[in-house]
């Protein structure tokens, strides 16, 4: 198939058997992942889970060894400079340092290897951020933009976001989603962890699903789709998998047996997986 | 673009072109969107508008010249037409005929509607 070329890439991000702890508490043990490039894949779980220690394992922020993580072929705790500039990691809430964006962009974006200042100009002009503002003097919301286009002109071969659209209004949203879509090239991959899965609904493809120290859920859209229907329906059909009670009715999740393609409910799935947790080990091969 | 609920969102896109195509926004042998254009403008993973390409151009709606882009392929507004009367028939109208049959409506009755409405 022509199309699949973007899935079939080389796998740019690979953790073996994983064991990670904040001295007594343990957060990953034998945790296996492999990300192929091209994608934005979206990395949701519970609080506490541990989707921002991966985050920062993976950026070399947190310490793993050299058998159990792998980015591009390198160790990210070695943090070698070939390393460094080609990986970008956006916490949560990002320290704004003091003066204006234009020169903390200025002085940082440089390091990274794909660094594009007029494509920082371009993304903030979206975003409607003046860039020669200081930090202060922008609103969080504002500051946030900023970040991100900071940290998408760096075309850094991995970008890792957590939790982006926190603090963003509604239209900021739609126009993240946009850029991000528009933006990330084949030889990328982008990591976005959130548990807003409203906000980032239909950006992110695969979706990986963190739960008890391991990967409960690693799947396309595609596979998603074809496994399982998402539908509302006014009663709860016997052979629902799982179901919640909305205003419109029951949203339900269904093993798809009819070839039928329906629209995956981000919530839903995720809320059907942390409840039949064996039910999903078993039939998603879980990028295996 | 609004998504609705119930189907794929790649099918949702697939049904978008097609419209542009029955409209005439999108003529025969025109050049349309890449992959990476249409999915930033409509904030959509790019995988999702590969794969309503792939199916598009399994029904020949759309066809790809290698290294170019895609293009709207001749007969494609026959062909979505085609589809469309076939779903219209197979779908919409047994709906349709139920309500009539539920309501009690004579098929005399719709005539007269469908004459006024035609004037």
């Amino acid at each position: 198939m022509q199309c699949t070329n973007i899935l079939t890439h080389y796998k740019m991000i690979k953790i073996k058997d994983l064991a990670f702890s904040y001295s007594k508490n343990n957060v990953f043990q034998n945790l296996s992942l492999s990300l192929i490039q091209g994608n934005v894949y979206g990395l949701l779980g519970q609080n506490g889970v541990g989707k921002t220690t991966l985050l920062k394992l993976l950026a070399g922020l947190q310490k793993s060894t050299k058998e159990a993580c792998r980015v591009n072929g390198l160790h990210p705790y070695s943090r070698q400079p070939e390393f460094l500039q080609d990986i970008f990691y956006l916490p949560e809430d990002p320290e704004s340092p003091t003066g204006t964006v234009n020169q903390f962009v200025r002085h940082n974006g440089p390091f990274y290897r794909g660094f594009d200042y007029t494509q920082f100009l371009s993304l903030m002009d979206r975003f409607e951020v003046d860039p020669g503002k200081k930090f202060r003097d922008l609103s969080a919301g504002q500051q946030k933009k900023a970040h991100i286009s900071y940290a998408l002109a760096l075309n850094t071969k991995a970008l890792l976001l957590d939790e982006p659209s926190n603090g963003m209004d509604i239209t900021s949203k739609s126009v993240f989603r946009s850029i991000v879509a528009g933006h990330i090239s084949a030889e990328q991959v982008v990591i976005i962890s959130t548990h807003q899965v409203r906000d980032l609904e239909n950006l992110i493809d695969p979706v990986i699903i963190l739960d008890q120290k391991q990967v409960l859920l690693h799947a396309s859209i595609e596979e998603i789709t074809e496994k399982l229907c998402f539908h509302t329906e006014p009663q709860v059909p016997a052979e629902a998998l799982y179901s919640e009670e909305t205003l419109m009715g029951y949203s339900v999740v269904k093993a798809n047996t009819g070839g039928v393609h329906t629209k995956v409910n981000l919530e839903t799935l995720f809320n059907a997986a942390l409840q039949h947790k064996e039910w999903f080990k078993e039939h998603f091969k879980n990028g295996r | 673009m609004e998504f609705k609920d119930h189907q794929a969102i790649y099918l949702q896109i697939a049904e978008s072109v097609c419209e542009k195509i029955l409209h005439g926004i999108w003529k025969e042998e025109d050049r349309i969107p890449s992959v990476r254009e249409l999915g930033a403008t409509l904030g959509v993973n790019p995988n999702t508008v590969a794969r309503t390409y792939e199916h598009l151009q399994q029904r020949e709606i759309i066809y790809n010249k290698r290294g170019i882009g895609f293009f709207v392929a001749p007969g494609a507004r026959t062909e979505i037409l085609t589809k469309l009367k076939e779903s219209f028939f197979t779908e919409e109208l047994p709906v349709f005929f139920r309500r009539l049959s539920t309501l009690g409506i004579a098929m005399e009755e719709i005539e007269r509607y469908y004459k006024n409405y035609k004037q």
